[in-house]
């Protein structure tokens, strides 16, 4: 394997000054920062023997910091980053092991996501407010699952992403056995072990393709599959394998029960970091691997996954209205809103990846703030069933505001940044075939049915549980919570161009990519 | 030959042997220390014998010659692939002797035999990995297996050590009885002990019945040592009543060198009959790992589990061997370097785990470490991690090279089922992360010695950060050994 500089695909050999190779730089420094900040809280709790008062608060300021610190590194990378370009930058590539390199980069997909993951994990910090046991452990696995989810999409070689892709599940069993809900070892269990057998699949998969290519890097398996190709019947496979892994992260119908078990035993912060980054996990990966390296079996496949797709939306709305936990609903409803993101992504147009992506972005910011809203009344009631609340505007005002503008964004109110990815999805969808358009339009209908009863049941109606007569409305730190959150979403809605026109160009590449040799798909 | 050249032959033949005299010296003068001081020379003859283990590991590196080197008459081979497995029987071996010395110590029944039997132990090892011919190959096994099943009853008054040194005896000799007339068979249809002479009759009449016979007995009999389903029986029991300190030793140094003969056995002389062995030894890594993998999950005894989990990590080791040739060799030595200090780790934190002076016995008595003792627990984390093989913990490396090289020899269905068995082990060693991090706590622990901190910690660091990092080194040296020697 050959050092080689990274493009995205042999066609496009487009190198600039931010293109260079390079050892370590700005990318790692950036993904391992958090990681550096967990073996400060670890050496800070060995000093002070033990756990104590002193340690937990010293623990989530420094959290904070390095959460903080990241975003702030995030954006100076972003300046250097030019998005006209398809090609990778801000590259990093280094030997390994065996032909495997230490390779980062970032496109405008990646930057995209990483830009999410930066933008939540300060938020999620400030939402752990509520966990009291074991703080300084909590703020360690937080703070790796950070640098975890920072590699995934720096990544540039497919061993190094695996890594990264996997060792996510690590933190988060921890975090969801030890500081989640009633149920939380049950959900736990379930949640890595449905988990690992999708990735280990993709494990065998990486494993061929690595000895088919004699490369791992990203850029030599996507030229590799471009140019020469993977044998057909491989392929179809290959990507079994792979959507066997990316299904499962999504989640896409049947194979997303995991996810409400996850969401609701998850401590607040968890869900947030599920629903905004870990499932979109499984869209970068369809749209990284899936579609570039095997556009045969992609389109080979595509109505399997429009038919997944479109269950998913009308059978996950469904369920969802009928959900007695607030947290079970918003688990549901995102279920069927990544429907709209497979869809997206297979519909295989420049409409249908670019609103894919937009749906993710958006998803990942109006997701996590429902489930905050979900920890706000949670932390103060300790209860998440619907029956319970009613009639919550009385006493919490500015909360219900706060709610409501993030329920119009689940629904995809026109203005929200819900809305973009749904019209996005549904044109490139409607292009390729209408009928499933037609179904993910009902879905639509459907999340406004949900959506707005669980509003009028838990905001607006009189305020008959004595329990809520001394509720409190937002303070400070919430305060902090939402108001990022709520921009981002207004923003992309008011002025979706912003992120289009940033992922446009690996957008209309990873199109190419897919449409070259599928051509004449169904 | 003249006397004075068969003394040049001979010393030159003893240069090759370095390790193996420091180690056989070593045993012989401690056994002379011990005799005359009495019982308590046994710290002083503990500590000697961990340097001297040490030394050997050391020795065997420097020795390590470019290309293979035979001696005593082409009894014995030195090579890379021999070096490099020698020197990680050696370490491996110090540290479960530097824990066995404290465990006894805090019982009080340091014996300054304990120290002599496990260099006798790891001097057959040696002497295992550098066969060249059966007798030599038999002579190996036999050292090793006899100190171990006088290490396995060490604890003569209770019962259970008792009974699992009589029963590694019985079933030890049975499986020596397999392995000697599998041996006896090849002889006789190859006309020679010697490997090269069987490697030449093996490619004159390639698939000769009688060769396959014999070989196939053979790897029954190794398959025993390695403790392979459907020769597993005797693990579960014998790692359960041995001490726990002894049960390190034996889950860790014995395996690489059984795996290192099996290696040598099947590559060197056995090689035109690939295809042949190919077959069963996938067959053997096939079942262990579903053997492994499901009766696992039904276990409650720490001890028995982590019998089960070698038996299923033999598995993938196996799966290396099968794939054949130099990449099956290095992805066999480089699962094992993982292996060894991942298993050697778990016991020292099963050792440090006591409370009121007694032992953990069950996984539940695991419950809430992570409250009471979270470095233990950290560590203890790391460790399964790693040997379920999920990245970033570096068990996941073996696993990637284990399963590209069977990919490679076109075992597609054994990297399958490889991958499946991994899935399902994960749920037992989830299962004692979510009883140590997720049940409420039982009982206050008592510190650990130093030894097993020491033990422990470098285990975990080794699996992270340690070898992830510097896996690429690892490989380098594990393909250089392979390339040398086949």
């Amino acid at each position: 394997m050959s050092a080689a500089p990274m493009t995205l695909s042999a066609a496009a050999p487009v190198l600039d000054a931010t293109s260079a190779v390079g050892g370590f730089g700005l990318l790692s420094a950036m993904t391992f920062l958090p990681l550096a900040a967990a073996l400060l809280i670890m050496a800070a709790r060995m000093m002070a023997r033990g756990e104590s008062k002193a340690i937990d608060g010293l623990a989530r300021v420094i959290a904070l910091i390095a959460t903080l610190a990241t975003l702030a590194l995030n954006l100076y990378a972003l300046t250097l980053f030019q998005p006209s370009l398809p090609s990778l930058q801000l590259v990093e590539d280094l030997p390994w092991v065996a032909g495997i390199r230490y390779s980062m980069g970032v496109d405008s997909l990646s930057m995209a996501l990483l830009l999410l993951t930066n933008f939540l994990m300060p938020i999620c910090i400030l939402a752990s407010h509520a966990i009291d046991k074991q703080v300084s452990a909590y703020m360690i696995l937080f703070l790796v699952l950070h640098t975890l989810m920072q590699g995934v999409f720096c990544a540039q070689d497919i061993v190094l992403f695996y890594a990264f892709f996997e060792g996510g599940l690590i933190p988060m069993f921890i975090l969801i056995g030890v500081w989640g809900g009633k149920n939380r070892v049950y959900a736990a269990f379930k949640f890595f072990l449905y988990t690992l057998l999708g990735s280990i699949l993709m494990l065998v998969a990486i494993v061929a393709m690595a000895l088919t290519a004699k490369t791992t890097s990203i850029a030599g398996l996507t030229a590799y599959a471009q140019s020469i190709g993977f044998d057909p019947q491989w392929q179809i496979w290959l990507w079994l394998a792979f959507f066997a892994s990316f299904a499962v992260k999504m989640p896409m119908w049947p194979v997303h029960t995991w996810l409400p078990d996850a969401h609701v035993e998850a401590p607040t912060a968890g869900s947030v970091i599920l629903a905004g980054v870990l499932l979109k996990l499984g869209g970068y990966g369809f749209l990284r691997f899936s579609l570039p390296m095997f556009p045969e079996a992609s389109a080979y496949f595509t109505p399997l996954v429009f038919v997944l797709s479109v269950i998913a939306i009308i059978y996950a709305s469904l369920v969802a209205f009928r959900q007695t936990d607030i947290k079970k609903l918003i688990a549901y409803s995102s279920v069927a809103h990544m429907g709209f993101v497979t869809m997206g992504i297979f519909a295989g147009g420049p409409e249908g990846v670019q609103g894919a992506i937009f749906q993710m972005l958006s998803h990942g910011v109006i997701s996590g703030a429902l489930f905050l809203c979900v920890g706000v009344i949670y932390d103060r009631m300790h209860t998440r069933e619907i029956a319970f609340y009613g009639g919550l505007v009385h006493r919490m005002p500015v909360y219900a505001a706060i709610f409501v503008l993030f329920t119009m964004g689940n629904v995809g109110l026109p203005l929200t940044s819900g809305f973009v990815g749904e019209i996005l999805t549904m044109t490139g969808v409607f292009k390729v075939n209408a009928w499933v358009a037609a179904g993910a339009a009902s879905g639509v209908i459907l999340s406004a049915v949900y959506a707005l009863t669980l509003t009028r049941k838990v905001i607006f109606g009189t305020l008959d549980n004595p329990k809520l007569h001394d509720i409190t409305d937002l303070n400070g730190r919430e305060w902090a919570m939402f108001v990022p959150l709520a921009l981002a979403m207004l923003i992309l809605g008011v002025a979706p161009m912003l992120a289009l026109n940033f992922t446009a160009p690996v957008a209309e590449l990873i199109v190419a990519q897919f449409g070259l040799i599928a051509a004449g798909a169904p | 030959m003249t006397t004075a050249e068969l003394t040049a032959l001979l010393i030159r033949d003893l240069g090759l042997i370095r390790p193996e005299l420091a180690l056989a010296g070593f045993a012989l003068a401690a056994t002379l220390v011990g005799a005359i001081a009495g019982p308590r020379s046994s710290g002083l003859v503990g500590n000697i014998g961990v340097l001297t283990l040490l030394a050997a590991g050391v020795l065997a590196l420097i020795d390590r010659p470019d290309a293979p080197v035979q001696g005593f008459f082409d009894s014995i081979v030195v090579d890379g692939f021999a070096a490099y497995a020698k020197a990680a029987i050696a370490f491996s071996a110090a540290f479960t002797l530097m824990l066995g010395q404290e465990f006894f110590a805090r019982a009080k029944d340091d014996r300054y035999e304990f120290a002599i039997l496990t260099v006798l132990a790891v001097l057959g090892m040696f002497i295992m990995v550098s066969a060249n011919d059966l007798i030599t190959l038999y002579l190996g096994i036999e050292l090793q297996s006899l100190s171990a099943y006088v290490l396995a009853a060490w604890r003569r008054d209770e019962s259970r050590s008792s009974e699992a040194g009589l029963k590694y005896f019985v079933l030890g000799a049975l499986s020596s009885g397999l392995l000697l007339y599998g041996a006896s068979l090849v002889y006789g249809f190859s006309g020679s002990v010697g490997f090269d002479a069987i490697a030449k009759a093996a490619e004159n009449g390639a698939g000769n019945v009688g060769l396959v016979f014999g070989l196939v007995f053979m790897i029954c009999g190794l398959a025993f040592k390695l403790a392979a389903a459907p020769f597993h029986m005797w693990t579960p029991d014998v790692y359960e009543g041995a001490p726990t300190p002894v049960t390190a030793l034996f889950a860790a140094a014995p395996k690489l060198a059984a795996i290192a003969l099996l290696a040598r056995l099947l590559f060197d002389p056995f090689a035109a009959l690939t295809p042949q062995w190919q077959q069963v030894v996938a067959a053997i890594a096939a079942l262990s790992l579903a053997v492994g993998s499901l009766i696992a999950l039904a276990q409650t005894s720490l001890k028995r589990l982590m019998a089960y989990s070698s038996i299923a990590n033999m598995g993938f080791a196996l799966v290396a061997v099968s794939a054949g040739g130099q990449a099956g060799a290095a992805a066999a030595l480089i699962y094992m370097t993982i292996y060894l200090p991942t298993t050697i780790g778990i016991f020292a934190l099963i050792l440090a785990m006591r409370r009121d002076g007694e032992m953990l016995e069950t996984i539940d008595d695991l419950a809430g470490v992570a409250s009471r003792r979270p470095w233990i627990a950290a560590a203890m984390t790391v460790l399964l991690f790693s040997i379920a093989g999920i990245p970033p913990v570096a068990g996941f490396w073996g696993k990637w090279f284990a399963f590209s090289a069977a990919w490679n020899a076109g075992l597609v269905w054994l990297v399958a089922l490889a991958a499946i068995a991994t899935v399902i082990a994960a749920a037992y060693y989830l299962n004692i992360i979510r009883v140590m991090w997720m049940a409420p706590p039982k009982a206050v622990y008592q510190t650990a010695g130093p030894a097993v901190i020491i033990t422990a910690g470098i285990g975990a660091l080794l699996c992270f950060p340690v070898l992830w990092v510097a896996i690429g080194w690892v490989e380098y040296w594990a393909t250089l050994a392979a390339r040398q020697s086949f």
